[in-house]
């Protein structure tokens, strides 16, 4: 890569400030908010706030209802990751598979990335809709009954298709990738080396995938964790009974609905903990690649 | 071991592109064969409809006395050596060695025993830990052929094995293969597009052009007896001379001087005489035809004089110490001349 030199010492500085503005404004000084926050509690009327240190902290996790919302983000943060990537993965090798509609095949499987989060909160709210939906519709005729306003595990299933949907499609384009970038003739040499097409996919392509596999299990981590806030807005918003209430749905109701802000703070503050490993992860990871 | 028999072979891709023209070829039992030809002439094509990589759209290919058109490659009981090596990243050598041994259930010991073996002959037993990014081209090239001869297959293919290698390691494992098949004495089918590796590892060299077969035969005959222009003009180097010449009862004229043909033709042919086949002579012998220089390359231990021949590129090889003018007279090698149909191409004679 060719390096550029600047003559003007200030002029590197004066070229990154807006970004660093837009970074400090909106995201170090509201997080540092929320440090802050965590270790104060506020009266009901927000006119006076005393130092509390760890107490926050403490009731986080001595809480059964904040314990119960890390069970459900696990659920569902894994939930999610399995479903987008594992149907990514069937797609791409169908694509892979077949060398005449691939483009097209590829450009409408990526379409559902482009519609915006709460849209698809929304679509799939109306396809599982108990008195409007289709799908309640057709689970009927194998004689279940579908609600996820009542049931609790409807509800994870419809939260989990809902934010997995559009996730698929951003998978699907980097396993397309990473199974082009296996040689043909890989494939070729463990046909002749007597491995079926299933032995073949485990023993061969399943591992060449894995620097690619293993990148998008730490982006749909995140995604799961935290960018999946409007999709439960607009589907369960954390019911029935916060079945569905992941630790972002949570802050958000804890502090802005509830009013809680010391809490929610803290709630926060644990959230960015999570965002800064999984990150220091991801980065070691790609620094390094995974070792084959 | 196993012949291998390729009866009106053809090759059609989608949308009819036709690339393989019925082919017929029988390969005994424990012969080395090489398919030969320029880039696309469908060499490699052939190779993967023997290895059952690539459908047979006409024909049938018998392995060991068996019909495979639509056999498994896994079940044709072949062993493949790629241009890339196509080795497994993630496994280390052994694992390699080991993977088609695994694949058809074969006991632990026996693995061991025949990777091993593998190891010893290829001198390879160094990196069995390794994996393959670890290795140099010529290790891995190794590692390649490792991989073929563990399976103890009925035959090798291989498709360009040499060509990633430089220079000298490609003479040196084109030895090695050699000595290795005389010494298995698997059927093998190779593939190169490099005339001289073709004419030092075969025991039957088949000529392809443009998906038609051109010649077979032992690598001196088929540099003996060229059955055409194509052939004389592919093998050998440096390159065959060839020139329009009139030809009276058997004699062709050229360049003021008379080349005798083996047949009894007259009208225009082509001539062929290779560089190392005519001897420079007096001004004025008889029968020598005259050669203008343009330039010459040094060799060494000889030296290649280029330039014309009424008009015609001609090249001759001479002796290092030959001492050269602005002009040559040479007269050929009796019975070295070759004659060729002008039309067709085909030998005469
Ligand atoms: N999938 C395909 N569809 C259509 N034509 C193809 C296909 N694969 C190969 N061909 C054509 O078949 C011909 C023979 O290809 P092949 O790979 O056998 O050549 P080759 O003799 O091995 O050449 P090289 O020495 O460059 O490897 C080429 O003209 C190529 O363009
Ligand atoms: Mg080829």
């Amino acid at each position: 890569m060719k390096r550029i030199f600047f003559r003007n010492k200030f002029l590197p500085y004066l070229l990154i400030a807006p970004q660093m503005v837009v970074t400090i404004i909106f995201f170090l000084w509201p997080a540092g908010e929320a440090v802050l926050q965590s270790f104060q509690r506020e009266d009901a009327f927000g006119l006076h706030t005393t130092w509390v240190g760890l107490a926050n902290y403490r009731a986080l996790f001595q809480d059964p209802a904040y314990i119960y919302s890390l069970q459900v983000t696990v659920v569902f943060t894994i939930g999610v990751t399995a479903l987008a990537l594992i149907s990514a993965l069937l797609l791409a090798l169908a694509v892979d598979r077949t060398t005449k509609a691939g483009s097209t095949y590829t450009t409408l499987l990526v379409w559902p990335y482009a519609v915006a989060p709460a849209v698809v909160g929304v679509l799939w709210w109306f396809l599982f809709n108990p008195t409007i939906g289709l799908m309640p519709y057709l689970l009927s005729l194998v004689g279940y009954h579908w609600d996820h306003a009542l049931k609790g595990d409807d509800a994870m299933i419809l939260v989990i298709i809902s934010a997995a949907w559009p996730q698929v499609s951003y998978n699907f384009l980097f396993f397309v990738a990473g199974l082009k970038s296996i040689p043909a003739s890989m494939r070729e040499a463990a046909a002749i080396d007597g491995a079926g097409p299933v032995k073949r996919f485990f023993t061969i392509t399943l591992p060449l995938l894995s620097p690619t596999t293993f990148f998008l299990v730490v982006v749909n981590f995140v995604y799961a964790m935290f960018a999946t806030f409007p999709v439960i807005d607009a589907t369960t918003q954390g019911g029935p009974a916060d079945a569905t209430n992941i630790l972002v749905y949570k802050v958000y109701q804890d502090g802005f609905v509830g009013l809680n802000l010391g809490s929610s703070a803290a709630q926060s503050v644990v959230l960015l903990a999570i965002v800064i490993v999984l990150t220091v992860i991801q980065f070691r990871f790609i620094e390094r690649r995974i070792e084959y | 071991m196993a012949a291998i028999t390729l009866e009106a072979v053809g090759k059609s891709y989608a949308g009819g592109v036709k690339v393989v023209h019925s082919i017929d070829l029988a390969i005994e039992d424990g012969e080395f064969v090489v398919l030969v030809g320029p880039s696309g002439c469908g060499k490699s094509t052939l190779l993967r409809m023997v290895a059952g990589l690539e459908t047979v759209t006409e024909g049938q290919i018998s392995i060991g006395g068996r019909m495979v058109n639509e056999v498994e490659p896994a079940e044709r009981d072949i062993a493949m050596v790629f241009q890339n090596y196509a080795l497994y990243p993630h496994m280390t050598v052994r694992q390699n060695l080991a993977y088609g041994l695994k694949n058809r259930k074969m006991a632990k010991d026996e693995i061991t025993r025949r990777v091993d073996e593998a190891a010893q002959i290829l001198e390879i037993g160094a990196f069995l830990d390794r994996k393959p990014r670890a290795l140099s081209g010529g290790q891995r090239q190794r590692v390649a052929m490792g991989r073929a001869i563990v399976r103890e297959p009925a035959a090798f293919l291989f498709d360009e094995p040499l060509s990633n290698l430089d220079a000298k390691l490609r003479v040196q494992m084109r030895g090695e293969i050699k000595q290795l098949q005389a010494r298995l004495g698997t059927t093998s089918i190779y593939v190169t597009h490099d005339q001289l590796e073709a004419m030092t590892l075969a025991h039957r060299l088949v000529v392809l052009n443009g998906g038609r077969i051109e010649q077979v035969g032992t690598p001196l005959e088929v540099y003996r007896k060229p059955a055409s222009t194509f052939v004389a003009a592919f093998i050998g180097s440096p390159a065959m001379n060839l020139l329009e010449a009139r030809a009276e009862g058997g004699v062709a004229h050229v360049g003021g001087g008379r080349v005798p043909l083996e047949a009894a033709v007259s009208g225009t042919v082509t001539l062929g005489l290779r560089p190392e086949d005519v001897r420079p002579v007096d001004a004025g012998t008889d029968g020598a035809f005259v050669l203008k220089l343009a330039y010459v390359e040094e060799l060494g231990a000889q030296k290649l004089v280029h330039g014309t021949v009424e008009g015609h590129k001609f090249a001759c090889a001479l002796p290092s110490d030959a001492l050269l003018g602005d002009e040559l007279h040479l007269v050929p090698e009796p019975g070295a001349a070759h004659g060729f149909d002008a039309q067709s191409g085909k030998r005469l004679g």
